[in-house]
């Protein structure tokens, strides 16, 4: 699987995807970590935050890596959103493709190539240097009324 | 897999509006509304905390004034773009995001006359102090930065003076400075330059002229390039929580439009100069042909330049792309595909017999405004620049004789007809 960096693979991302473990969320409302969990969680998607500082975040039971999430969820975990240094996404790399995550989603100002080519390689997709929630709002709307320039060209409704 | 860069023309017409969520309507709905319902409590809140994206009351956004902006981020290469009611009120929400009582701008002292007294006067009274320079010496830019300078400004073609900055080079400048570089593009129009492929970090529109382009409507943008990095430690207000919005912290929070954030939910919310809907639909139908219109106000005003160039009664022509014009070589690098409707001349009989021009033409409009379909005419020494005696008349490069014409697009052989017959006037 290669990088995903085009509207396409994004929305297909976006579209295909259900259940969301945030890595390193946190539970002060105004970080943004938060801003982009609760997003997605008003957008349909289930959060499963993952953060070793608490015990609950959102309501939702907080788990402290990766592997427990995967034990302690229901259901399966589609994308691995990483809020964490660069330096630290390679191990979380290893963790998404044992666990079976689909993709790998660095958040906006982090990027690791070496996290990047370990997720492509065992089939995963890869997304770098991009916010979940704002990609979520540029593609299935809403970003626009903010007045960003979302790139989208279409004569079709937005779905 | 990449996106396809669409062309400059469809921007025009399509960026920043696909068809309604709700009707299907092709055209853009113009929503006249104040507010807008919440779903619940919980989403009012979200929308409250910016952790929803959507529209709660039309001070702070609206779809009909987003759908402009997004258009006009589009058409600059830019990242997010804020409309405001003027070109002065979209200057103002820029600057006062940048900066604030005992910072510093450096700025061309060619600027526009609503310009020059918003710094010169309104915001040295908020305590923000301006250094006018040399816009054609960068260097006086560079020798002019102080440690509070948070803004280097100038326009892309200086009014009435019609001077063409490098703005490259003020880019270098104002980066090693470690600020922004802020440019009216105003009488370019992104169809001519696109001061962000230039190194330009935010970009002001008075949309009132080109890109409205009907002179109906008023209208003003800012649009945010989304490449400057406001983590350098000269914009603590990006970098730490605002106290203007509980605590929010723009420049992490919104990343590459986090300028726009902030302009939107500090100044704009706060001092209130919003866009109606109605005049953005007006503002947008115009950029639907800005891309068929600016090249036949570049033909013709180049055409009108050359001819009255030619014409024993004029004393000079002033236009950027006009041989012999000491623009000449920046307008060929900034403006490649025209350097604007605007151009200026004076006669050799001197300003009285430029006000006699004025009075003798029949369909060119006199009135203090450029950029309509419609051509304008204006002697700026007795209207716009009456209130300065001559010597700062000629500082602010107005010249006793000077008449500005500001080109439309009737028939060229039309306009060429109606200058002559005021010559004709004028020069008896």
């Amino acid at each position: 699987m290669p990088i995903v960096d085009d509207i396409a693979g994004l929305r297909r991302i976006l579209t295909r995807s259900r259940t969301i473990a945030v890595v390193g969320l946190s539970a002060n409302w105004y970080r943004p970590s938060y801003f982009a969990a609760k997003y997605m969680r008003d957008h349909g998607y289930r959060i499963i935050p993952v953060n070793p500082t608490y015990d609950e975040v959102m309501g939702e039971r907080c788990y402290p890596d990766l592997q427990s999430a995967n034990q302690g969820a229901a259901i399966p975990i589609d994308i691995v959103d990483c809020f964490r240094k660069p330096a630290e996404i390679p191990p979380l790399a290893r963790d998404a493709i044992a666990i079976g995550a689909k993709v790998l989603w660095m958040q906006l100002g982090i990027r690791n190539d070496e996290a990047a080519k370990l997720a492509s390689d065992a089939g995963l997709d890869v997304v770098m240097n991009r916010c979940v929630k704002i990609e979520h709002a540029r593609l299935m709307g809403g970003l626009n009324w903010a007045g960003v320039n979302t790139g989208v060209i279409s004569a079709r409704r937005p779905v | 897999m990449s996106d396809r860069k669409f062309g400059f023309d469809t921007l025009c017409l399509h960026a920043g509006q696909i068809p309604d969520a709700a009707t299907g309507a092709r055209a853009l709905p113009i929503y006249q509304t104040t507010s807008f319902v919440f779903d619940s409590v919980d989403h009012a809140a979200s929308l409250f905390n910016l952790q929803t994206f959507g529209n709660v009351y039309s001070r702070i956004s609206n779809p009909t004034v987003c759908a402009l902006e997004e258009r006009v981020a589009a058409l600059e290469g830019g990242r997010a773009a804020l409309a405001a009611a003027t070109g002065m009120a979209a200057q103002t929400a820029a600057l006062l995001t940048l900066a604030k009582n005992g910072d510093h701008i450096v700025a061309a002292r060619t600027l526009y006359g609503g310009t020059y007294t918003q710094f010169a006067v309104t915001f040295a009274e908020l305590g923000i102090d301006t250094t006018f320079v040399d816009p054609d010496d960068p260097n006086d830019f560079r020798r002019a930065v102080k440690p509070n300078t948070k803004v280097l400004y100038a326009e892309t073609i200086g009014n009435p003076q019609l001077n063409v900055v490098d703005l490259a080079a003020l880019a270098d400048i104002a980066h090693a400075a470690g600020v922004p570089l802020v440019i009216d593009n105003t009488l370019a129009s992104p169809y001519l330059c696109r001061p962000i492929e230039h190194g330009a970090d935010i970009v002001i529109h008075s949309a009132t002229k080109y890109l409205g382009g009907h002179g109906t409507t008023m209208g003003g943008v800012v649009v945010e390039s989304g490449k400057f990095d406001w983590g350098n430690g000269k914009f603590p207000q990006m970098t730490t929580p605002s106290r203007g919005y509980h605590g929010v912290i723009f420049h992490e929070t919104f990343g590459d439009f986090g300028f726009t954030m902030k302009a939107r939910m500090e100044v704009m919310r706060t001092l209130g100069p919003t866009l109606s809907p109605f005049n953005a639909f007006l503002l947008l139908q115009g950029i639907e042909t800005l891309h068929l219109r600016m090249p036949r106000h570049c033909e013709s005003a180049l055409a009108i330049a050359r001819h009255l160039a030619e014409d024993p009664r004029v004393a000079w022509v002033n236009y950027p792309l006009l041989a012999g014009n000491r623009y000449e070589a920046l307008a060929q690098r900034y403006l490649s595909r025209g350097a604007g409707g605007i151009l200026t001349f004076g006669l050799k009989a001197g300003a009285e017999a430029g006000v006699r021009f004025i009075e003798a033409v029949q369909f060119l409009s006199h009135l203090a405004n450029v950029g309509d379909a419609k051509t304008l005419v204006i002697h700026p020494a007795s209207t716009t620049h009456r209130q300065l005696d001559e010597e700062e008349q000629r500082a602010a490069g107005v010249l006793p004789e000077m008449i500005r014409l500001s080109v439309g697009l009737e028939t060229l052989d039309d306009i060429l007809w109606d200058i002559d017959q005021a010559l004709a006037t004028a020069s008896r």
